[in-house]
């Protein structure tokens, strides 16, 4: 087997990974914003009959929703591409005042081989708007990274009232062209 | 704006005797008339997030659907959240009731114009999102109705009801999230609240 090979097998099964993650973590609500990079990710959670997948209109509904949850003792996270972490800034306010735990999984752009350069001035502010808001950032820069840091983050999240974000590179998700996020 | 309803009145009616509901109040005048009506630890009064107080009470509806959940907000910011309406319309909880006490003003601002002063009708956006029920609540017989429906009806449900525009005194809930947050769970969820 050829290096290269074991690398696409383990990075074709991050979102298998992550969910079992977000499972085991006690996650029952997922709000989310369609997104190329977390489309497996969705889809098993859609397919979970424990799990309430919630479609968002935009990012920050996603925020009210965990906070809801919690408020209610359910676990929630929410997943989106770094540009809805803008959408966010204002009602992540409400979540650091009132100490509300929040896990978002956020997949990148405008970092690695961004081809659309509207994407960029978000993709490259985002660990910088997050930390401005209170928010933990942890960096996920390769497949095999991603469950185990999210892993981290949900403990921190769920254990000490804190608002932790997993930032996934867009070397690990690799959408090169136009033509390759439509494929998708 | 055809309409005699004074908005304290209308939420100090909406919460009398309120059984199991469990509430959640859009920031500015809405939370003043939840607090007017009785403060109680099931109550989250919010202070921020302009726009998602709805959500709010969607998570906390999915989370307790045994339980029901009311969200009292102004008009101005469910305005604000307009998608949040078709995002409760794709999930249909039974469980959940979204008030707005329109009064076509901001009122935390000067009392200046909001579009459901000039004819912006929330409940019809609500029945076009799918909401189980959505009305316009314009009188006292009209307010019965849709409280006996906020207890009893399947959701979600959907009122917009109009009130006069007045400037009343401020009554203010704590404003400490933390606490607001903590003496939510406890109420609910018992003294192991902050051990899960």
């Amino acid at each position: 087997m050829k290096r290269s090979d074991v690398k696409d097998k383990a990075s074709g099964a991050w979102p298998e990974d992550l969910f079992r993650t977000l499972k085991g973590a006690g996650v029952r609500q997922v709000g989310y914003v369609p997104d190329a990079g977390h489309k497996r990710l969705i889809e098993l959670c859609l397919a979970d009959k424990e799990m309430h997948a919630v479609v968002l209109s935009t990012e920050e509904e996603g925020i009210g929703l965990a906070a809801g949850a919690w408020l209610g003792g359910v676990r929630g996270a929410l997943l989106m591409q770094s540009s809805g972490v803008g959408n966010c800034i204002n009602h992540l306010g409400t979540v650091r005042e009132c100490r509300f735990p929040l896990l978002m999984v956020v997949t990148m752009r405008g970092q690695v081989g961004e081809f659309n350069p509207w994407q960029v001035p978000m993709g490259q502010a985002t660990p910088a708007v997050l930390a401005a808001m209170g928010v933990v950032v942890k960096e996920a820069n390769s497949a095999e990274a991603i469950a185990p840091a999210v892993d981290a983050a949900a403990r921190l999240a769920f254990g000490s009232y804190q608002a932790v974000a997993v930032l996934i590179s867009q070397a690990v998700i690799g959408i090169k062209s136009f033509q390759d996020q439509a494929s998708r | 704006m055809k309409t005699a309803l004074r908005r304290r009145e209308v939420v100090s009616f909406l919460l009398n005797d309120r059984k199991d509901l469990l509430v959640v109040a859009g920031l500015g005048s809405a939370a003043w008339d939840i607090t007017a009506a009785g403060d109680s630890p099931l109550s989250f009064p919010m202070w921020g997030a302009m726009g998602n107080a709805a959500m709010f009470g969607l998570g906390l509806a999915l989370a307790q659907p045994k339980r029901r959940v009311l969200v009292i907000t102004g008009d101005g910011e469910m305005l604000m959240g307009l998608g949040s309406l078709a995002t409760i319309g794709v999930q249909r909880p039974r469980n959940l009731s979204v008030v707005v006490i329109d009064n076509e003003r901001y009122g935390e601002t000067g009392m200046q114009a909001t579009h459901t002063s000039a004819g912006v009708s929330l409940a019809k956006v609500a029945a076009a999102c799918g909401f189980r029920s959505a009305r316009l609540v314009r009188d006292g017989s009209q307010l019965k109705a849709l409280r006996t429906a906020i207890h009893a009806a399947r959701g979600p449900l959907f009122a917009q009801v109009k009130v006069l525009a007045e400037k009343l005194p401020l009554v203010l809930p704590p404003r400490d999230g933390g606490i607001l947050k903590a003496r939510f769970r406890k109420a609910l969820l018992g003294n192991s609240s902050d051990l899960d």
